[in-house]
């Protein structure tokens, strides 16, 4: 098998528009090439989906492509759009190309628009300068442009400053810049990365309804299959700065030719099946919540002061083995969740019950001795780790903490019987988290949990910062260690086909509620609330006959702003079923079936056949 | 933001009355009096001359004595300069240090900001290697050594500026003043000025108003230079208190009749009401150019605007 896809494969492509050859950049003071060989081709009206874990040379490709690498960068290879050669153009030439002929869109939203100017100045920025339009008619188009990306409200949002602006909306901006001028290229690069799997889902559509009305291509980057396989025509696999596999999606998808896109692609679209960890019988109750009402206050001064309320009357209770997943999108509650039942936020009202303790009302220094069985672990590793300290010392440090008395060989010795536990190598025994990969600082982080073989393990999104295989590598892991210690777990994720796999019973928060609470297969296969169901719509899998599909039912606006107005369903303003009674009544929460509960007026008259 | 100036404006005040009462006693620590120096002056006429002024009475109601006047606009008498009283040597003095600070500041503000650009531009170019140059020289060298080199070059040598002294009509005699102020102050801008800048090109908005195509120029003076002075206008507050400290020294060396030398010599002379009279002015001015510079923030910055403080 060859690691390199025979030359001019991709340019067999119909009507090239942008095509890449033997592509290679090094920067100054390395001497491995940061790319190597990269060939692609994009054809007009297509979409190519430019697949890898980070640090591929995936966005590199295409900075270096349109002149956009730092200076002292050695470029060499050809790139050409139509007919125009790329590499070694000038910077006015390039900026004649870019923003008019090719848009941009990068990872990030949140630092990709430039702060001190309006959402409105900046669209129309473009417009003035690449179709020389007047100040009011670039301001016109400007409107209409974020409306056509669907920018709820969009009038308003023209004169907001990004900071303004959620996540989604933001990207929404960036995809109305970079369209402003009906480019014939659009590149995406991770457009969607760090947003809800909703958001995810609707940016994803909604790319594709443009690409397809305006006949525009589009190079989709990303390290998420399912967003290719909803979109893609055509997919390259990028490993360490070099294509090693090209072909239609299907064939890609259907019958990859490499070993590494196998892996990707059996890490990314394992079918969701029955948990994998035994579920032990049910022990006693490890934690109980019971109305637990957790709130902030927002703004600082004492006339301003406002509580919002992040969590509302919220109660669960996880037995000894078992594992419960906490699904939501951002800002539900779920984080606070774990902090409030670990005491680690202040509650307001409610009762926590810890091994079948009352543990709501004890002052901090007396849980000290008790969080040794309640072990949390992070989303991001890195900064959850002392810098300081070598990997064995972290691992090894709760054990000084909690059991001082071990002699220092007895310690050694479990320490790293630990690290071998976790498939941690003795050469990185001495280094500093700086030092270690995502997953392996993960995988460190885990060890400290679980040294104490905690009753416990509480889990806030720790794998959502991890590539594809780092993920699923460290899911078997937590699964296996919660077989072999029969640890409970606390899974707090966004991601409810992670959930699915790896938690018996799962619970929906929306907005600091409870919405829905089952046992997570059945919870897939016929969600009982409408909120979960959009949830799960909007899992993307990596499966290219079915994604696109399910990717064009996908809505494509923002979300409506949730009603401000207290009292009856706060979905409703979301809601496709919401009644007049969802406004005036809080829906109760009740048993819907074994072990299901739900809080919905209408949801066994629609949930029936649905799915 | 209006309610925001507005009760930056007010807190001034406590801040102003705390600086107050620390001068007060500090300056009455200090042994000596104010009219220890005319040692001429018989223990009797002494005596007298401290019954006239109050200074006999306990410290405490001096204290009290002193706010009230001053809440009634009244700074009180000089001790040592018994003509006036201190409002009219401050009324005779500041708009001379106000012109020469005003002057030094927008010099080195608007010749910081040029050289820090031009330098980060083309960083490694000659321009920059200039920059590290002249920032190490004027950093090293204090104003009463820079000041009559400048002197002694533009004035002895080339004869193109009066050396020293002071003429309300003739802006020539502020020239030089105003330059050996405004040098540190440009380098020290300059420097922050060309980092911030460099930072802020590597941003990632930059990077992608470039994949626009918006054009050198334009990403550079719509994108880039924003952010990039935020941390410069950041530092307008404590060159508000290097440009009052460097102005004593300046005006003392080209003679300028401006109130740094009352400050010196009201302290020397244990002048309280004169020495206090200086305080006022000099923490009023820094506190404003703190105001102002953080009002200078918000407007660069809009993500602060909304921040209630
Ligand atoms: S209660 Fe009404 S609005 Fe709320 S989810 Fe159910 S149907 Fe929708």
């Amino acid at each position: 098998m060859s690691s390199t896809p025979p030359a001019g494969e991709l340019l067999s492509a119909p009507e090239g528009l942008l095509s890449i050859e033997a592509l290679r950049v090094r920067f100054p003071g390395t001497n491995a090439p940061a790319l190597e060989d990269v060939s692609l081709a994009v054809g007009r009206g297509e979409c190519l989906g430019v697949v890898g874990e980070s640090g591929a040379g995936k966005s590199l490709t295409f900075l270096a492509a349109f002149g956009l690498l730092p200076a002292g960068a050695e470029v060499s290879g050809r790139a050409r759009l139509g007919t125009t050669e790329l590499l070694g153009l000038t910077e006015r030439a390039l900026d004649r190309i870019r923003g008019r002929r090719v848009g941009l869109v990068f990872q990030d939203p949140m630092s990709s628009l430039t702060p001190h100017l309006t959402v409105g100045a900046q669209v129309a920025e473009v417009l003035r300068r690449h179709l020389g339009l007047g100040a009011r008619a670039a301001r016109t188009r400007a409107g209409e442009l974020l409306e056509r990306v669907r920018l709820g409200d969009a009038g308003r949002r023209m004169r907001q400053y990004p900071h303004e602006l959620s996540g989604g909306m933001r990207q929404r901006v960036m995809i109305a810049i970079a369209l402003a001028c009906e480019p014939q290229l659009l590149i995406a690069d991770e457009p969607t990365t760090a947003l809800d799997v909703t958001l995810q889902a609707q940016l994803l559509a909604l790319l594709a309804q443009i690409k397809r009305e305006q006949h525009m291509a589009l190079v989709l980057i990303t390290h998420d299959f399912g967003a290719v396989a909803g979109l893609a025509d055509r997919v390259a696999v990028m490993r360490a700065g070099r294509v090693i596999e090209s072909g239609t999606a299907a064939q890609v998808f259907g019958a990859p030719r490499e070993t590494y896109t196998r892996e990707l692609l059996r890490a990314a679209g394992e079918p969701p099946g029955v948990p994998a960890a035994p579920s032990a019988p049910a022990g006693a109750a490890v934690l109980e919540v019971s109305d637990l009402e957790v709130r902030f206050a927002h703004g600082t001064g004492l006339l301003r002061r406002r509580l919002f309320t992040a969590l509302e009357s919220v109660s669960l209770e996880l037995a000894g083995g078992q594992a419960l997943g906490i699904v939501g999108e951002s800002g539900c509650g779920k984080s606070t969740l774990t902090r409030a039942a670990l005491r680690l936020v202040r509650a307001r009202g409610g009762r926590v019950v810890w091994l079948g303790r009352d543990v709501s009302a004890l002052a901090p220094r007396y849980l000290r001795h008790l969080r040794r069985d309640l072990q949390l672990i992070f989303q991001d590793p890195l900064a959850s780790l002392d810098p300081h300290l070598t990997v064995e010392r972290l691992v090894g440090e709760p054990l000084e903490i909690h059991l001082s008395a071990l002699p220092p060989a007895e310690r050694l010795a479990r320490t790293r019987s630990m690290l071998e536990r976790v498939g941690l190598e003795p050469a990185l025994y001495g280094r500093r988290p700086h030092e270690l990969s995502g997953g392996q600082c993960q995988r460190v982080g885990i060890a400290r949990a679980m040294i104490l073989a905690p009753r416990l393990l509480v889990c806030d999104e720790p794998l959502s910062a991890l590539d594809v295989r780092a993920q699923r590598q460290i899911r078997l892991l937590l699964e296996e260690l919660r077989g072999e210690q029969g640890t409970s777990l606390l899974f707090v994720s966004h991601d409810l086909a992670l959930v699915r796999r790896l938690c018996e019973r799962a619970l929906v928060l929306y907005r600091g509620r409870m919405v829905e609470l089952g046992p997570s297969a059945a919870l897939f296969e016929r969600p009982l609330h409408p909120y979960t169901r959009e949830l799960i719509e909007a899992i993307a899998l990596a499966d290219p006959a079915l994604q696109p599909a399910r990717l064009a039912k996908v809505a494509l606006g923002e979300p409506p702003a949730p009603l401000a107005s207290p009292g009856g369903c706060a979905f409703r303003a979301r809601c496709p079923h919401a009644t007049a009674v969802c406004a005036e009544q809080r829906p109760p929460w009740v048993s819907a079936g074994p072990g299901r509960w739900v809080a919905c007026h209408h949801f066994g008259q629609w949930a029936d056949g649905m799915l | 933001m209006f309610g925001y100036t507005l009760r930056r404006l007010l807190g001034i005040v406590p801040v102003l009355l705390i600086l107050l009462t620390v001068s007060f006693f500090v300056v009455r620590l200090a042994p000596g009096g104010p009219f220890a120096a005319a040692r001429a002056l018989p223990a009797r006429t002494r005596a007298e001359l401290k019954r006239l002024y109050g200074l006999d009475r306990p410290l405490g109601v001096q204290y009290l004595d002193y706010l009230d006047a001053l809440a009634h606009g009244n700074l009180g008498p000089s001790y040592s300069m018994r003509d006036d009283t201190v409002a009219q040597l401050i009324g005779a003095g500041l708009p001379v240090s106000a012109t020469l600070g005003a002057a030094a500041l927008a010099l080195g503000v608007a010749l910081g900001v040029a050289l820090g650009v031009g330098a980060a531009l083309n960083p490694g170019a000659v321009l920059d290697r200039l920059l590290t140059l002249f920032a190490a020289l004027t950093l090293a060298l204090p104003s009463f050594v820079t000041g009559p080199l400048l002197a002694l070059a533009f004035g002895l040598w080339l004869h193109w500026l009066p050396v020293a002294g002071w003429r309300p009509d003739a802006p020539r005699y502020l020239i030089l003043p105003a330059v050996t102020l405004a040098l540190p102050l440009a380098a020290s801008l300059a420097r922050l000025m060309r980092a911030s800048l460099l930072e802020v090109l590597q941003a990632s908005y930059v990077r992608t108003a470039r994949a626009r195509g918006l054009g050198r120029a334009r990403v550079l003076w719509h994108h880039a230079l924003r952010p990039a002075l935020v941390p410069v206008v950041g530092y307008l507050g404590p060159a508000a208190t290097y440009l009052v400290t460097g102005s004593l020294v300046v005006e003392t060396v080209f003679e300028l009749p401006g109130t740094g030398r009352y400050l010196v010599q009201g302290a020397i002379d244990r002048d309280y009401t004169l020495v206090m009279g200086m305080v006022l002015v000099y923490g009023l001015l820094t506190l404003l150019a703190n105001l102002a510079a953080d009002l200078a923030h918000a407007w660069l910055d809009p993500r602060v605007r909304h921040e209630p403080l």
